[in-house]
């Protein structure tokens, strides 16, 4: 259903729950001593600054086991469970989305989460997995053949590399957005925001808000 | 949130994702053994520096016990050759330079398991320097200590007259780097890389064989590649 005026009564609208926005800070603070002490650990010339390696090392390791925690958390939240499946989900606006040159103009009405933001989902998770595990290998060295761990190293460095980068630039995302920004300190946007950037989630959001006031009107799917 | 109807909940792209590199992990780590060789030789024969930028392209790791590399004075620095010797050695940068030089291109193996391939140094064969300070006949062991107050190995006498046992000054043709060494460090070829004590300042010579820094953890005092510690790695020769 198309906005009416009167929709601007449900400003601002609610797009993250408290609960979700404290798995996002706390996983944020355990990627970055992660990043941080990954890099002291990789770089000679960083490591050398701080010197330390075996205290640097064991920061990283507790960290790493860390990671899962808010994850595993976070999913006794029925809006993260809700915000994981539409992540999920690509609809051929997704793609078409992404094919798209004018993607930031808001002619294409995409969801809660646009393309771009499910695909980082997807590999940071699937990074976050593929750490997990390759640096249980090389925690649990002994238990491993040569090869084994040789591959294991070979994974976790260059996954990191990889995932250092995806994580790079999720932050310079949101370094360019005050408002998506502002949406996860506090939980909720502006109206005229999530129109620009999440057409069909705003619809929703308001025509369900419109629905609850209105009886009468169609249901608030598109 | 409410529930979308079938038609309009799309493809889980997202599963595909993680399940994707999820398998791709799992093949990197059974197929990484050749894969970081095959990554190490195109970076080796392309783009060298990048190694010594991203250890994991075929690069050194350095592993620091104390609050950074250590510092010296080059004008200052001794290295003291002391125990069951005729003679005692206090020597200058100068003084090993005058020495007899010898170089050789060794690969560096380190016992968790990377290995740089074709490291060129050049210094002095410990055999001439230990020559030089004229071992007492029952001196069968080498404690030898690094400047940066943590780090000491061992050898036997037998180990360290070999010819791949090399007290080196220079690394890739230049002096060696702070994070390497600097200005000296041994490099003990066959064995693993932890032998090849860094920022070397001593060496003493006695009657028994004193694990080192790293073989008080655990590691193997005799530490030939692929015939210690556990590992089947090719030897360097």
């Amino acid at each position: 259903m198309s906005l009416s005026s009167d929709s601007v009564t449900v400003d601002p609208l609610p797009r993250f729950t408290t609960a979700e926005r404290w798995v996002h800070r706390s996983l944020g603070i355990v990627m970055g001593v992660l990043l941080v002490t990954a890099a002291l650990l990789f770089f000679p010339d960083l490591g050398g600054l701080v010197g330390n390696r075996p205290t640097v090392r064991l920061i990283h390791e507790i960290a790493g086991w860390v990671v899962p925690i808010p994850l595993l958390l976070a999913l006794l939240s029925r809006a993260f469970r809700s915000d994981a499946g539409r992540l999920n989900r690509f609809r051929p606006t997704d793609w078409e989305w992404l094919r798209s040159r004018d993607r930031r103009s808001g002619r294409i009405k995409v969801d809660k989460f646009n393309a771009g933001q499910k695909l980082n989902s997807a590999l940071t998770l699937g990074a976050i997995i593929v750490m997990f595990g390759t640096g249980m290998v090389m925690f649990w060295s002994s238990l491993f053949s040569d090869s084994i761990r040789t591959g294991a190293t070979f994974v976790h460095d260059w996954t990191g590399v990889a995932f250092a980068l995806l994580v790079l630039g999720h932050i310079y995302m949101a370094f360019n957005d005050a408002t998506a920004r502002a949406g996860m300190r506090t939980g909720s946007v502006p109206l005229s925001w999530a129109q620009r950037e999440h057409g069909a989630w705003a619809e929703e959001l308001v025509g369900a808000k419109v629905s609850d006031s209105l009886p009468g009107s169609p249901p608030p799917q598109q | 949130m409410q529930e979308q109807g079938t038609e309009q909940k799309g493809t889980p792209v997202g599963r595909r994702v993680v399940l994707g590199i999820m398998g791709l992990g799992a093949a990197g780590v059974l197929a990484g053994r050749w894969l970081s060789e095959g990554v190490s030789d195109v970076v080796a024969s392309t783009a060298p520096g990048l190694a010594g930028v991203i250890p994991a392209a075929g690069g050194f790791r350095v592993y620091t016990v104390t609050g950074g590399y250590p510092g010296f004075d080059p004008a200052t620095y001794r290295l003291n050759v002391t125990g069951l010797v005729q003679r005692d050695l206090s020597l200058t940068l100068d003084d090993l330079a005058a020495l007899p030089q010898t170089q050789m291109t060794k690969d560096f193996q380190c016992v968790t398991g990377w290995r740089v391939q074709d490291v060129p140094w050049s210094g002095v064969l410990l055999r001439d320097l230990l020559a030089a300070a004229s071992p007492e006949p029952d001196a069968i062991a080498l404690r030898l200590t690094s400047f940066d107050g943590s780090y000491t190995e061992s050898l036997t006498m037998e180990q360290a007259v070999r010819d791949d046992m090399l007290v080196a000054t220079t690394m890739y043709g230049e002096p060696i780097e702070l994070k390497h060494g600097a200005p000296v460090r041994l490099i003990a070829a066959p064995m693993y890389g932890y032998k090849s004590i860094k920022w070397l300042d001593g060496i003493e010579l006695g009657r028994k064989v004193e694990p080192g820094y790293w073989e008080n953890l655990g590691y193997d005092v005799d530490a030939w590649v692929g015939q210690s510690n556990g590992r089947s790695d090719e030897p360097v020769v």
